[in-house]
């Protein structure tokens, strides 16, 4: 098994990350935001592979699939939640819901 | 340069490009497509660093049953060129800057804690036994916190998605009344 | 037996609260408040028989009741000490008190704050003895402070009338004045001699130091400042003629016979210290004697009966401080005994003739009153003949004591003795003006002499104290130096201080009972009414202080309306509503800003531990 450089896993893990946030911070479709929100989950468990990969530990596996669970959880919920929004808005516009702004 | 470094940089090229076209699509199937192409080529990074099986669970449950459900609600919001038209409103050029901004400093930091760490030997495989051993070993309680944390999730989903009811649109009949 | 001390400023305690904290039918209140203070007159009584059988040297009693409060350096005792000064003033307050409380009996019987009349006057006799029989300049200031309350309240007892309580509120700030400068002495005297029991203060004051330095001059000078407030002395004397707002028993018991002569009591009692400042005892000779005359001329043009009264107070006791000033102690004090026996007198007689004229004050609507108020009018006659010291009264030989003392004084004597008796004429002149008036001359209305005897009683045993109170001779050699037998004033000069009254009276016979015209057509020249109108105002002494003291600080009052220093505080919470405004723009309800918000916060901390070497910190 040749190796593989284990920090530049860690930079494509990381820039996966901000892409993920990019798309957070910019996209106004709420389907696009929980997208872009898997994109950083993702990231994140790339991240404890690579690790794990490199020290030769089963304990980055385990964590990703931790990050996998969460993700499920995540988006079973946040979908839920997007076609109630679009039952009641008829919209998937995040910004509409903003009537607790101070 | 081995055959496996050629193949790591390839798929790191194609779920970078991947990514970068899931968030800027117009069309949410659209980017529903690539992000699937992203998960698919993360997973063979997986394998190629020696995690196989979590290769399997990235493409089973991420590119399988997650985006399965994003393909659901897809389908269930039904949303036609008219929703495409309003992203292409939404997308200005401007929008990006700001974002862009912060996640380049992120970057730039960790770039910055990479390079200026020591160098880091390659990877080895690390079986799917001794995953099993470790997830039913020590880390025994964070398999059923997250066993609990589906469950809610599960419940969550099915309380919030359930159709509404006589009573909610009542409710909504009241707070109309009182405006 | 000297022990019952105690219980003579218990008694009218007790009686205060027994007053104040039950609601007690007037027959029982009345008993309460005359029999509490009857018995404290009756303990001062035995208390006098006893302490003067005790050889002169031994007529000292020190009773510590408890240790009132300890805090560093400061111990001060709940200690009383009977003295023969204390016991004629003891003897003053409660005697005078008691005749008075009788009196009142009469005098407020229709009133409907009879009962809180009684209590605040229980309190007033109770806070009066402790101011007399306290050891430490302490408990002498909470006496002190505890008769001014009772003045503010007592002149403020009508207060449904708006101008009552102005006239209370004057009294308590213009004597709040003088109390200042007095607690401004203690924490001086304190600071320098490590003690305030008066006696030691005295002795070690005398040892401390040399006569006429500046520290006891500044000592006595603050102490003079309470004395002057509290006793009506110039330039704090406005606020004894608005005082006569106050029901009329209280003119008699606290405006004139015990509590202003808390000032001339405080000189007495700390005369050692006085002594040390020359200066400052000369000043209140000055004082004693312009105050005199000031107010008689005063009193030469009022037309109010209580207030020629009131100014014949100040003037009177123009006399005691003037009396101080030049050393004659005992004569001081016998003046203020004196003066106590037959003001009191007055203001009670004026009280009578008041309830039968339903109130009414203006001399000049009362006239030929003398056939159908007789026991006003002899009360008031001799009330007045002992005022204006008409031989063989007893106004007559403690005025002519004082005058002796001043004319044998050092320097100025001569002048201010000239001014004692030239007040003396003019006392002659306001006093009989006051009888001609108010008892002679033609009816001018009918009124009935409708007094019990509750009123009449006490009248009577003033009048007896007034003709005969010459007779007593005040035990005070063990407290006071001894002065050097004063010399008898020489023939002309002896003869001229008993005859300015006569002189007084036979002018005001001339012009107020042969031509009563004649005022009139005086003060209807241009001179004479500028004369009249700038004596009515007492000098004008108001007015000064109205454009002096009273306009500049309202003014500043209405520039700093919206307080200055609040302003600083106005900005703290202005701009903590300014950040707050900010912050909630932060609150969009936008959930991207909020994670964009969260992202800035990650790419902080991330660049802390990343950069942290590069820096500042």
């Amino acid at each position: 098994m040749i190796s593989i450089p284990v920090e530049h896993g860690l930079l494509l893990a990381t820039i996966l990350f901000c892409l993920g946030l990019l798309g957070v911070l910019v996209r106004r479709n709420i389907i696009f935001v929980l997208m872009s929100m898997e994109i950083m989950f993702n990231a994140v468990g790339l991240a404890f592979i690579s690790g794990g990969s490199r020290w030769h530990q089963a304990d980055g596996q385990i964590m990703f699939m931790l990050v996998l669970t969460l993700a499920a959880a995540e988006v079973a919920v946040g979908l839920a939640l997007v076609l109630q929004l679009y039952k009641r808005f008829k919209t998937v516009d995040i910004d509409i819901v903003s009537e607790m702004k101070g | 340069m081995s055959f496996e470094l050629i193949l790591f940089y390839t798929a790191s090229a194609a779920a970078l490009f991947a990514t970068v076209m899931t968030i800027t699509r117009l069309n949410a199937a659209h980017a529903l497509l690539y992000l699937i192409a992203s998960l698919l080529a993360v997973a063979v990074l997986f394998y190629l660093m020696g995690a196989p099986f979590a290769a399997g669970l990235e493409v089973i449950i991420y590119a399988g049953a997650i985006m399965v459900l994003f393909v659901f609600v897809i389908m269930m919001l039904n949303m036609g060129q008219q929703t495409v038209e309003q992203e292409r409103q939404w997308l200005s050029l401007g929008i990006w800057i700001g974002p862009s901004i912060i996640c380049l400093i992120l970057l730039a930091e960790v770039v910055t804690l990479l390079v200026n760490d020591e160098r880091i030997a390659g990877a080895r495989i690390v079986s799917p036994k001794m995953v099993g051993a470790l997830l039913y070993g020590p880390y025994l309680l964070a398999v059923e916190l997250a066993s609990m944390l589906l469950l809610a999730g599960l419940v969550g989903a099915y309380h919030l998605a359930r159709p509404l009811n006589e009573s909610h649109l009542h409710e909504n009949d009241e707070k109309a009344d009182e405006e | 037996m000297l022990d019952i001390l105690w219980l003579v400023p218990t008694f009218p305690l007790v009686g205060f609260l027994l007053l104040a904290c039950c609601a007690l039918p007037k027959k029982i209140a009345s008993w309460v408040g005359v029999g509490s203070v009857g018995l404290s007159a009756l303990m001062t009584l035995i208390i006098a028989i006893e302490l003067l059988n005790l050889p002169v040297t031994e007529q000292v009693f020190r009773q510590t009741l408890w240790q009132w409060f300890v805090s560093g350096d400061l111990h001060v005792a709940f200690t009383l000490y009977l003295d023969p000064l204390a016991l004629v003033m003891m003897c003053i307050i409660t005697g005078v008190g008691f005749l008075i409380h009788l009196y009142s009996v009469g005098y407020m019987a229709d009133d409907p704050g009879f009962s809180r009349f009684f209590a605040y006057m229980n309190l007033f006799v109770s806070a009066m003895l402790v101011l007399v029989l306290g050891d430490n300049l302490v408990l002498l200031y909470l006496g002190w402070e505890g008769v001014g309350l009772c003045s503010y309240l007592l002149i403020g007892f009508w207060y449904e009338k708006p101008e009552n309580g102005y006239a209370a509120r004057k009294a308590f700030i213009v004597t709040r004045i003088g109390d200042t400068s007095m607690a401004l002495g203690l924490f001086l005297l304190f600071m320098h001699l490590g003690t305030l029991d008066i006696q030691q203060l005295m002795q070690s004051a005398g040892q401390t130091w040399t006569s006429g330095s500046s520290m006891p001059t500044l000592a006595a000078a603050l102490l003079l400042g309470g004395a002057l407030g509290k006793s009506a002395q110039l330039p704090l004397q406005t606020w004894l003629p608005d005082a006569m707002a106050g029901p009329t028993p209280i003119s008699a018991l606290i405006h004139a016979a015990t509590m202003v002569t808390a000032g001339v009591y405080l000189i007495a009692r700390t005369h050692e210290l006085f002594l040390l400042a020359p200066d400052v005892l000369f000043i209140v000779a000055i004082i004693g004697a312009l105050t005199l005359l000031i107010s008689g001329f005063t009193a030469l043009v009022q037309t109010d009966i209580k207030r020629i009264l009131a100014f014949s107070t100040m003037s009177q006791l123009g006399y005691m401080f003037l009396a101080l000033g030049v050393g004659a102690w005992s004569a001081a004090i016998f003046h203020l005994m004196t003066h106590a026996f037959f003001k009191a007198l007055l203001f009670l007689a004026s009280g009578a003739v008041i309830i039968c004229m339903h109130h009414e004050q203006d001399i000049f609507k009362m006239g030929g009153l003398r056939k159908c108020l007789p026991v006003s009018f002899w009360s008031f006659m001799i009330g007045g003949l002992a005022l204006a010291a008409l031989p063989l009264t007893s106004g007559y030989y403690s005025k002519h004591e004082i005058l002796a003392a001043t004319f044998a004084f050092e320097g100025a004597g001569n002048n201010l003795w000239a001014a004692g008796v030239f007040g003396a004429l003019i006392t002659g002149i306001y006093t009989s003006r006051l009888i001609f008036i108010v008892f002679f001359g033609e009816d001018k209305t009918h009124a009935q002499e409708s007094i019990g005897l509750s009123i009449k009683l006490p009248l009577l045993i003033l009048c007896a104290l007034s003709l005969l109170g010459g007779m007593i001779q005040v035990p005070l050699e063990s407290v006071f130096p001894i002065v050097a037998e004063s010399p008898h004033m020489k023939g002309m000069v002896n003869g001229m201080t008993s005859l300015a009254p006569f002189i007084g009276l036979f002018v005001a016979y001339l012009f107020f009972y042969l031509k009563p015209n004649l005022p009139q057509t005086l003060v209807n020249t241009y001179p004479g009414r500028l004369l009249q109108r700038f004596w009515f105002s007492g000098w004008g002494f108001d007015w000064l202080y109205q454009k002096l003291l009273i306009n500049p600080f309202m003014w500043f009052v209405r520039v700093n309306k919206k307080d200055v220093v609040d302003s600083l505080y106005r900005l703290i919470a202005w701009v903590t509503r300014m950040l707050h405004r900010l912050l909630s723009l932060t609150q969009t309800g936008r959930v991207q800003w909020y994670a964009a918000g969260i992202a800035l916060g990650v790419v902080a901390i991330v660049g802390l531990g990343v950069w942290r070497d590069h820096l500042w910190f």
